[in-house]
């Protein structure tokens, strides 16, 4: 990016909660049911009913507040706020305006620089609105409802992110987080997962705003990440050709790559917010705090600082196997599957999680949860390796079997013979026959080539298929020679 | 067919004692709906096939040994509360053509109770109205003079009581709904404490106003009716969960030692002379009962009409959004755009004083205005609220005319706004703060026009003011009086 | 504070209401008289009053979240005034 540029950044994330029932309304949430046919009469408005809050949705609004070490309001108000739209039911939209749930709170990202930690404002609860299907109905457009009174967490960040990247790292961080704590699934493609930034720009040292853009509505990480840095060469461009940024709200376009201007928007927005006559104050009190509390897993930076400190792990290590509560668990059930003595297990455990169980959950497009190998397992295969029942190299093949479900290490080690050769007589055995077979490399490495001692270590391990103790085979061909 | 009573009470202990069957006395009902309607007007709905077999029922329940005080008992419901499967139309062609697809909490609470329901009650628009002329579907008379208003906006319910053709109807009571259209139309109204009885099936109007009660001849009968729709309703989030009561308790309880505070802001000069004489005797009346009098002040029950009228339309405002032509209601013929159907839907569904009233509201939300009119409304009205409080110290009731004058005629007020809503001026601060209030009839006019006194009490006070209404209706026989049209038993 | 009649099409358009110039007009004139009555409440002394928002002093109450509700759009949607393959229909939606 241009160096005489700053570039500022807040993002606003909504959070579907992932409760059973609509946020005002005993409705399902569930997703991709026939049009409107889980509107009940409170989502689509009828006339004469009335909202009355889901406890669910408080419950997960307040353990994002302990997540992030927020304020939990004991006395929050629900508001108004109108506008006219075919997928606002109601005419407006009930949504926590002047006191939210959550108020401050703390996000800590992992950027490239180093750690960072990211101000929240707010985090406070609100119901989403329904869809309009643009597809032709004789040139009308299709208004289902289903969606209508789910449960958001609108998370809104300070300005404190300072490009594309860093953006996407806090939204990446904050989707971890509400997936680990359990209150969204997070799923992008479904919309439970999405995010508007504010992007503006002012001169490198300058320390008052530019004036922003809001894109609305990203739905990856990606598109989050090239709309703002679209967004960004936009406002530089048009600043250094002598124009002004106006204050408005973008739609980032994936296909052309660009965000553009809503102009449906363009009527002046006056949402009118007053305290909700139908809903008194939302009172949460200290005993129902420190209830949740106690239900509160522990959370992602404990988690990692335990395993680095438990486990010796180092800081990469440990962030990638605690890197959702999937992975952590099934981290210290391998851990625990190994024998007692094994000094560089849970590493060993760690380097294969991040090498070959990555690799063939990624192969076959898979999660940890729904992994062949299951921890236990992959706990038994490290067993044989530090015991040296088998070598590193044949253990990848054993992992391969058991992924292909041929058993458990020690079934197939004895089903395909591939115990480890480490009786001396054996081993000398090989050797002898391999020098007897190679006297060029022989006087070779007697000339001071050291390469040659290795291709006569190649040769005695190919003789034994692989299976010789690698480092016996070092000792003996070096005392023989 | 002469009936053996018309109150609540007396038509129960007829059907309990075999006087009649509810089938006769709904056929009854429903004939003498009929025959006042083309005078009245007082009905939107009249449903006799659905009121007939709720009667059957009713007397099938009786036979096999269950009933209940209001079993069989024939009732109106105001046209804002849902009737399922009935057309519900809030007296505005927006919902014309709305049919309801569910009860409302307190229908459904008397249709529990075993009541019949005959129809729903004509109502100024929205409830918008003091004297029920802003209703699509034409006024409803005054049945003591039809060429006077019978008081809004529940005057469709006040006056089917009036002329005796249900002992019973509800209304919804916002800023006086109930209890200025009971004093225009000589009955009793309450309206209970807000929070009571559940709004669930009432289309709102104003939401933290809004307040279901019901007409009567009696006292005696509100409570009847009280204790069938009071209680609490998890789908109200602002219903109060409260033990039940039975608000029967305090009729016949003496009066001696009562304190009745006299507001003497509500003694002044704005007050028509021969309400302020009538309500004067009903208050001497409760002296010779017993009752002490001391005098009150409520300072800034004056300003209860100014924070009213930005309170109300505000939320009106935005309950009245749903009302879009999208998924129910009236939708324009003929439109460009989305922008130009809604424009055009709700410029066509919505009548003069209902667009007045949204119109005010948006102002008063709006950008920049919000401070200014709605938040200083909203600590004006707490103001009324601590006045209230202060005065409860000193008094157990307070007492004073329902409303400044008797019915007007129509017409009479319709083109200023400002007269209307005045008209309101002593009922509204019972909305604002939530007390409970009823009108009861204590005279009349030199016209011959009904006179009502209101009494308030403190919240969940609704046993005693109906115990102190029903004084007064054993020393009196105002309640008894019947319109000239309507007292002879056909 | 005067109420213009361009505030009066202004807040018309908000509260999506179409309004002609004669009837922007004969609203205006009443507006007026409404909000000079209003405007009493200017000279009231509010200084660290609460607002009050509710008629009663209470907690929220909360549900379960429980799913309480079935499939009732067949019954709903026959009041609406149009709608097909379960959807309403409205005039096209211009994003």
């Amino acid at each position: 990016m241009n160096a005489r540029w700053e570039v500022v950044i807040g993002l606003e994330t909504h959070a579907q909660l992932s409760t059973a029932a609509k946020i005002f309304s005993g409705a399902s949430t569930a997703f991709g049911a026939a049009p409107n046919t889980q509107a009940a009469a409170v989502d689509i408005a009828l006339p004469g009913v009335l909202p009355v809050l889901n406890r669910g949705a408080v419950e997960r609004a307040i353990r994002f507040g302990l997540a992030v070490g927020g304020t939990i309001a004991p006395s929050s108000v629900f508001a108004r706020k109108n506008y006219f739209y075919p997928d606002l039911p109601k005419g407006y939209q009930i949504s926590q305006y002047e006191i939210p749930v959550v108020q401050g709170g703390t996000v800590t990202i992992t950027t490239p620089a180093g750690e960072k930690t990211v101000r929240l404002t707010r985090a406070h609860l609100e119901e989403d609105a329904g869809k309009s299907l643009h597809e032709d109905f004789h040139g009308m457009t299709g208004i289902d409802l289903n969606r209508a009174g789910t449960p958001l967490l609108e998370i809104v960040s300070e300005p404190d992110l300072r490009s594309a990247e860093e953006a996407v790292a806090y939204a990446r961080t904050l989707h971890a987080l509400v997936r680990w704590i359990g209150i969204c699934d997070g799923n992008m493609q479904e919309g439970s997962f999405r995010c508007d930034a504010n992007v503006s720009v002012r001169p490198a040292g300058s320390t008052t705003l530019g004036t922003r853009a809001e894109i609305k509505n990203l739905n990856s990480f990606r598109f989050l990440e090239r709309a703002i840095q679209f967004e960004v060469r936009r406002q530089v461009e048009l600043i250094e050709d002598g124009g002004k940024v106006v204050q408005e709200t973008r739609l980032y376009d994936p296909d052309r790559d660009e965000t553009r201007s809503m102009r449906s928007k363009e009527d002046a927005q006056d949402y009118r917010y007053f305290p909700d006559p139908d809903l008194p104050p939302l009172v949460i009190d200290a005993a129902w705090i420190a209830r949740v509390k106690a239900s509160m897993p522990e959370l992602p930076a404990a988690k990692k600082a335990r395993f680095e400190s438990q486990y010796a792990l180092a800081s990469a290590d440990a962030a990638h196997v605690s890197a959702s509560p999937e992975l952590a668990a099934y981290y210290e059930s391998a851990v625990a599957a190994l024998p007692a003595g094994i000094a560089n297990g849970p590493k060993l455990v760690a380097n294969w999680m991040q090498g070959e169980l990555a690799a063939s959950l990624h192969r076959a497009d898979l999660d940890i949860a729904q992994s062949p190998v299951g921890a236990a397992a992959l706990g038994g295969l490290i067993a044989r390796i530090a015991d040296q029942t088998i070598s590193g190299k044949l253990a990848k093949d054993v992992f391969d079997a058991m992924w292909a479900g041929e058993g458990d290490a020690d079934a197939i080690i004895a089903a395909r013979g591939l115990r480890q050769i480490s009786d001396t007589g054996a081993i000398d055995a090989l050797i002898d026959g391999v020098l007897a077979a190679n006297p060029a490399i022989v006087a070779e490495f007697h000339a001071g080539k050291e390469k040659a001692f290795n291709a006569l270590v190649g040769k005695v391990m190919a003789a034994s298929k692989g299976k010789a103790n690698p480092a016996q085979v070092n000792a003996a061909l070096r005392s023989k020679l | 067919m002469a009936l053996p009573s018309t109150t609540l009470a007396g038509l129960g202990a007829a059907l309990a004692r075999g006087a009649l069957s509810s089938v006769e006395l709904t056929r009854e009902v429903l004939a003498r709906a009929g025959a006042a309607q083309p005078a009245l007007n007082a009905f939107v709905t009249l449903d006799a096939d659905g009121a007939l077999a709720a009667a059957r029922a009713a007397d099938e329940s009786r036979a096999a040994g269950r009933a209940g005080p209001l079993t069989g008992v024939p009732i109106a419901h105001k046209d804002v509360l849902m009737t399922a499967g009935l057309r519900t139309t809030c007296s505005s062609r927006m919902l014309a053509n709305f049919t309801a697809p569910y009860d409302a909490h307190v229908v459904d609470a008397l249709k529990r109770a075993g009541t019949v329901l005959v129809g729903k009650t004509n109502m100024d628009e929205f409830a918008m109205g003091s004297s029920n002329e802003t209703s699509y579907f034409g006024p409803v008379r005054n049945p003591w003079n039809p060429a006077y208003v019978p008081g809004g906006s529940s005057g469709g319910s006040a006056a089917a009581v009036a002329a005796r053709i249900v002992p019973a109807a509800t209304g919804t009571d916002t800023g006086g709904s109930i209890r200025q259209p009971a004093s225009l139309s000589g009955i009793c109204g309450l309206k209970p404490t807000y929070g009571l009885c559940s709004r669930y099936g009432l289309i709102a109007f104003a939401s933290s106003l809004d307040t279901p009660g019901m007409f009567a001849q009696t006292a005696e009968d509100c409570a009847l009716m009280l204790n069938a729709m009071a209680g609490h309703d998890p789908r109200d989030a602002t219903s109060l969960p409260r033990p039940r009561e039975d608000y029967t308790r305090e009729l016949g309880q003496p009066l001696a030692g009562l304190r009745i505070g006299l507001p003497r802001e509500y003694f002044g000069d704005g007050t028509d002379l021969d309400v302020a004489a009538a309500v004067d005797a009903a208050i001497a009346e409760y002296r010779k009962l017993g009752a002490t009098t001391v005098d009150i002040a409520l300072p800034a029950v004056k300003l209860s009409v100014p924070v009213y009228y930005v309170i109300a339309p505000a939320e009106a405002s935005s309950n009245l959004s749903r009302f879009d032509g999208v998924r129910y209601g009236h939708r324009a013929a003929g439109y460009a755009d989305l922008l130009d159907m809604y424009k055009k839907s709700r410029a066509e569904g919505f009548g003069a004083e209902v667009k007045r009233r949204i119109l005010v509201g948006t102002y008063v939300l709006s950008h920049g205005y919000y401070d200014a009119y709605y938040l200083k409304a909203q600590k004006v009205r707490r103001l009324i609220a601590d006045d209230f409080q202060r005065a409860f110290a000193q008094c157990d009731v307070i007492a004073g005319p329902t409303a400044p004058s008797a019915a007007f005629e129509f017409g009479a007020k319709s083109d200023d706004p400002v007269q209307m809503y005045l008209n309101d001026i002593f009922t509204i601060a019972g909305n604002l703060t939530g007390v409970p209030g009823i009108s009861i009839p204590c005279g009349f006019t030199r016209g011959g026009l009904p006179i009502g006194l209101q009494l308030q009490a403190n919240y969940f006070r609704e046993a005693q003011l109906l115990g102190v209404a029903h004084g007064l209706q054993q020393a009196t026989d105002w309640h008894a009086r019947v319109p000239a049209a309507y007292g002879v038993q056909r | 504070m005067a109420l213009t009649l361009d505030d009066v099409r202004r807040i018309a358009h908000l509260a999506r209401i179409d309004i002609d110039a004669d009837e922007a007009a004969a609203v205006h004139a009443k507006l007026g008289t409404i909000f000079a009555m209003i405007d009493e409440l200017n000279a009231v002394d509010t200084e660290g009053v609460a607002p009050m928002s509710h008629a009663q002093d209470m907690a929220m109450p909360l549900r379960d979240d429980a799913v309480t509700e079935s499939d009732h759009h067949a019954l709903y949607q026959a009041q609406a005034p149009a709608v097909e393959d379960g959807l309403y229909l409205v005039p096209r939606v211009i994003e």
